[in-house]
């Protein structure tokens, strides 16, 4: 089996007074995508930026293996965590409006490994979506909000991730493009060999690609399911996305 | 020809073609108001660069002004240093001040970082004027040399090397734009939580905005004590240098280093010219009521109207 990639271990964080996350625990494996479930206001993106240390948590460590090294991310700044290879698709995409498609990619090769490889990475990012080639020099504000994905996650891939987190990638898309999206973080994890950890509510999408996951309900982990059937035959599951 | 190349190629240009026709005018007065206006472009150039670039409106002008004026008075009262040794080293000194001024307080976003740099100007006025060796509050004096080098009358050489420091700050300034740099400090100015997830170094790239801009502002001011032969600290720390900076910089437009000198060059010539005719109160009040106008009908300075007359222009 493949030892854990990301741990997140007893976390407390939240805004000012305000409470989120409880007592989180969650791990991912190496080489495997773990999606991140639960409708609105539970806690996902939260949980992601807190990992990110875009929120500072309050109690609870996040450790990763990168390289075979053990870090702990706890309290560092979110461009140190970049830098250590741990990188965020945020949610609503937040990328630079006023900047081109391509000056946005080059932007999230800040670390010093991925500088070394720009030219080779911008490759893989017109692979993968050849549409933002054609649109390289376009504004990023002019764009589609598929296309708009795509800049966001090619941002991300640019970075040379070894754990990407992807938060709420479906968020305002077309289901068709919903689909496109979530096969085409399906296929990175594989010919990347990236460890991935992706919020989303769009449970039906999530799971198809999800080698497992785990549910946040009121900002703490109410399951985890080991296997996608797991979670699909889950009553929470059940009870929250299906409706029975 | 390069970009980078042709636009040095012409900054050099315009120079010599401003001391040529300055000196055709060979009229002591023409140096002094020359000096003055170049100061202003290189004050607004540098203070463009983490309020244009950054987003990050410094209210500290006069405080990195000054800090590079009493450099120089330091300098020459202890060690009789050259006066371009003096520059460099107020370059120095105001740009590790901004170092410092930006650890202390770049955590802090928005209007609360202006607030701040409001008050590191009425920090080292008090310092100084507690300081007896620097002047005090009665000022210190400077004897100026009758010509320096190549250059027979002094104010031409004054005006020459602030001449070259303004092209240098343009040039800087302009580099910085083509830069990762410069990228990366637009990103903190559309969104800077953003800019972080994505693995920019804010607080890196920030200190060394603030080190840039705080050093061309002590350059700045390195000369002034032998501009006018003395030097007294509300002169050195007066507001009107951190509001002349700020406004002309909005008048001429903050989205490249074109906006401060349009701005700077057409403010401070104004300003000029109303000290010979009507009266140097009014400077400020010109500045302010120019402001005022632009803030209500061009938001975006004379930059943003070009474009928008162009049809470039951006709605968003």
């Amino acid at each position: 089996m493949a030892h854990d990639a990301l741990v997140v271990q007893g976390l407390d964080a939240g805004y000012g007074a305000v409470r989120v996350l409880h007592d989180v625990s969650l791990r991912v494996p190496e080489g495997q995508i773990v999606a991140l479930l639960g409708t609105n206001g539970n806690g996902k993106s939260t949980l992601m930026q807190s990992i990110l240390g875009l929120v500072k948590p309050t109690r609870g460590t996040v450790r990763a293996w990168l390289d075979g090294r053990e870090v702990d991310l706890t309290g560092r700044a979110p461009e140190e965590i970049v830098d250590l290879g741990v990188v965020l698709v945020p949610e609503g995409r937040r990328l630079f409006r006023d900047l081109t498609v391509e000056e946005n990619l080059v932007l999230g090769a800040w670390r010093a490994a991925a500088r070394r490889e720009i030219s080779h990475n911008l490759r893989l990012c017109f692979e993968t979506f050849p549409r933002l080639e054609e649109r390289r020099r376009q504004r990023v504000g002019s764009m589609s909000g598929g296309e708009q994905q795509m800049v966001a996650i090619g941002r991300a891939l640019m970075s040379v991730p070894r754990i990407l987190l992807v938060d709420e990638p479906s968020v305002g898309l077309a289901p068709i493009i919903v689909k496109q999206v979530i096969e085409t973080i399906g296929s990175l994890k594989a010919k990347l060999g990236l460890t991935v950890l992706m919020a989303e509510q769009n449970f039906t999408q999530a799971i198809r690609i999800a080698d497992r996951g785990s549910v946040l309900v009121h900002g703490s982990i109410a399951f985890e399911g080991e296997t996608a059937e797991s979670l699909r035959d889950n009553h929470l599951v059940r009870q929250f996305y299906l409706g029975t | 020809m390069s970009r980078p190349l042709r636009l040095n190629v012409g900054l050099a240009a315009a120079g010599v073609a401003l001391i040529l026709i300055l000196r055709l005018i060979d009229n002591d007065y023409a140096w002094y108001t020359g000096y003055v206006i170049l100061q202003y472009v290189l004050l607004a150039v540098a203070w463009n660069i983490l309020a244009g670039y950054s987003g990050y409106v410094n209210f500290g002008t006069a405080a990195f002004f000054a800090a590079g004026a009493y450099t120089t008075i330091l300098l020459t009262k202890a060690l009789n240093l050259d006066l371009l040794v003096c520059v460099l080293a107020a370059g120095l000194v105001s740009g590790a001040l901004g170092l410092g001024m930006g650890w202390l307080t770049l955590r802090l976003r928005g209007v609360y970082f202006s607030i701040a740099t409001l008050s590191l100007a009425v920090v080292l006025q008090t310092l100084v004027v507690n300081w007896p060796y620097a002047g005090g509050s009665s000022g210190a004096y400077t004897m100026r040399p009758q010509g320096y080098a190549v250059f027979g009358n002094y104010s031409e050489f004054l005006f020459v090397l602030m001449l070259v420091l303004a092209l240098g700050g343009i040039a800087v300034a302009a580099g910085i734009e083509r830069s990762r740099l410069g990228l990366g400090l637009a990103t903190i100015r559309d969104d800077e939580r953003a800019a972080a997830a994505a693995g920019v170094p804010t607080l890196r790239l920030k200190l060394i905005a603030t080190a840039i801009s705080g050093g061309m502002m002590g350059m700045a001011g390195a000369p002034l004590p032998y501009y006018a032969s003395y030097l007294n600290p509300e002169a050195a720390f007066s507001l009107t240098h951190t509001i002349n900076a700020m406004a002309m910089t909005l008048i001429g437009g903050t989205q490249g280093w074109v906006g401060p000198v349009i701005g700077a060059t057409l403010l401070s010539t104004l300003q000029q010219g109303a000290t010979v005719t009507i009266s140097s109160a009014g400077n400020l009040l010109i500045v302010g009521g120019v402001l005022i106008l632009f803030v209500m009908l061009a938001p975006k300075g004379i930059l943003g109207l070009i474009r928008a007359w162009r049809g470039r222009g951006d709605t968003a």
